[in-house]
């Protein structure tokens, strides 16, 4: 049997007096045991006053994230209705436009139509808002409507995460956006350039296929449930 | 325990050991974020803000949170932190905080922010541990605002949305597309791997003449 090389003797490991194993990792220092009560203790505590902070926190942000994206809304409903002097905000419950929300429901989350009108008080048209799955995340888009004459008046993407300098061109290419003024409902998203002159046609962007598509699908998805409801409220004299 | 000074606490993060240059920490949103300045400044001062408020508060508590609950509780503490960091930029910062979208939470796993803990803050005192925060946060900043100023030249033209070359300029797209990261990221490193392999040849041919030298193998038997 081959002789193993000798280890110089203060080199050498010595087995541990408690009958660790030679060599193994080095035991790290003894701790007490903390009793489970402790343990539980200490992330209730901590768990609870984080909770509190955030509370605190939130309660000062939220009125400012709100108001935030009020003022959003509103310029954009400004803009998709190309300036109307009046915007007037129905609620759609059960099939029926209402200028009270039902009770106990969250205005905010609520479906609502923002109807603009003139200086005269004649109505331009709706602002509709409607989101759907883009290519990276959801889509929120608004769209002024004129469902007397079924077209659509202007369109503005509010928010999206499309690729930057790709998809993100459904928002920042003027003649995509422009396409979309005075276009007949419903729409059809034709490659650009290749159309054949329909005034129901939107141009896509080159490159941004799926997001061009996911916006055309979002007015047309929004349109046609919304058609029959404010048909039935101009049928009204609503 | 390595014995350091509070000089070296404070300036060690910010280049000799900066989180993304050298300890490639931190780097999904070194890469995600960083396409434009103003991106990678509302990043880097989030990211600051939390470092250093965790490590505050998980030095001065060191004693209290017991040794088996120690990760969750920093991880709590950080994403107390984090949370407070995203309303206080939605509020604040509106058009910011959408463009850094998913990214604000997602420095409760930035591995960063819990190495300091678990490294330096949960066992060193408080004023170190600040130091410490403010070094290692300053270093994630400056190697975020090297990346978003080079991606935001090469990509779009401009510094903070300023334009720099009027519009002969056609900007090279790759640079703010998620790819451009990878190769910014890629020549930074290179750079500064460059410029570290410089420094320490010239040190080593400064010392030749007089240093000593090593025995070899024979010579030592």
């Amino acid at each position: 049997m081959k002789e193993l090389p000798q280890v110089a003797d203060d080199q050498r490991t010595e087995p541990e007096p408690g009958g660790g194993p030679p060599g193994g990792p080095p035991q790290s220092p003894e701790r007490p045991p903390t009793s489970s009560a402790r343990l539980i203790t200490t992330l209730a505590t901590a768990g609870g006053l984080a909770g509190l902070v955030i509370v605190l926190v939130f309660g000062w942000a939220n009125p400012r994230i709100q108001a935030y994206r009020a003022m959003v809304l509103r310029e954009a409903i400004q803009e998709v209705l190309e300036g109307p002097e009046s915007v007037q905000t129905y609620y759609v419950i059960d099939g029926a436009l209402s200028e009270t929300p039902e009770p106990g429901v969250d205005t905010i989350t609520a479906e609502k139509v923002h109807l603009g009108l003139d200086a005269e008080g004649q109505p331009i048209g709706y602002a509709i808002t409607g989101q759907e799955p883009g290519f990276q995340d959801y889509i929120f888009v608004i769209f002024g409507y004129d469902a007397s004459a079924d077209r659509v008046l202007a369109m503005k993407v509010l928010e999206s995460k499309e690729t930057p300098g790709l998809g993100d061109k459904i928002m920042k290419d003027s003649s995509f956006v422009a396409g979309f003024r005075q276009a007949a409902a419903l729409l059809e998203g034709v490659k650009s350039g290749a159309g054949s002159g329909s005034d129901n046609e939107v141009d896509m962007v080159t490159g941004a296929t799926i997001s061009s598509r996911t916006v055309i699908g979002i007015i047309n998805h929004r349109i046609e449930a919304l058609d029959p409801v404010l048909e039935a409220a101009a049928g009204d004299g609503s | 325990m390595r014995e350091t000074t509070p000089q070296q606490d404070l300036i060690r993060g910010i280049w000799k050991e900066n989180p993304v240059l050298v300890q490639l920490l931190g780097l999904c949103p070194a890469l995600a974020v960083t396409n434009t300045v103003a991106n990678s400044l509302a990043m880097g001062i989030a990211t600051f803000f939390v470092l250093v408020g965790s490590s505050l508060l998980v030095s001065t508590f060191k004693k209290v949170i017991p040794h088996e609950v120690r990760i969750s509780a920093y991880i709590l503490i950080i994403a107390t932190f984090v949370t407070i960091a995203d309303l206080v930029l939605a509020a604040v910062v509106p058009l910011i905080h959408k463009e850094l979208g998913a990214f604000i939470a997602l420095i409760v796993v930035n591995c960063m922010i819990l190495g300091r803990q678990e490294a330096f803050a949960s066992k060193r005192p408080i004023g170190r541990s600040l130091l410490d925060a403010v070094g290692t946060g300053t270093g994630f900043m400056i190697a975020l605002l090297m990346m978003g100023t080079f991606r935001e030249i090469l990509g779009n033209g401009s510094i903070l949305g300023i334009s720099l070359f009027g519009d002969g300029f056609e900007p090279w797209v790759i640079f703010i597309l998620p790819p451009g990261g990878f190769l910014t990221l890629g020549f930074i490193l290179l750079a500064f791997g460059w410029w570290q392999e410089r420094k320490s040849e010239s040190v080593r041919v400064r010392q030749w003449p007089h240093g000593v030298a090593t025995p070899s193998r024979e010579e030592a038997a």
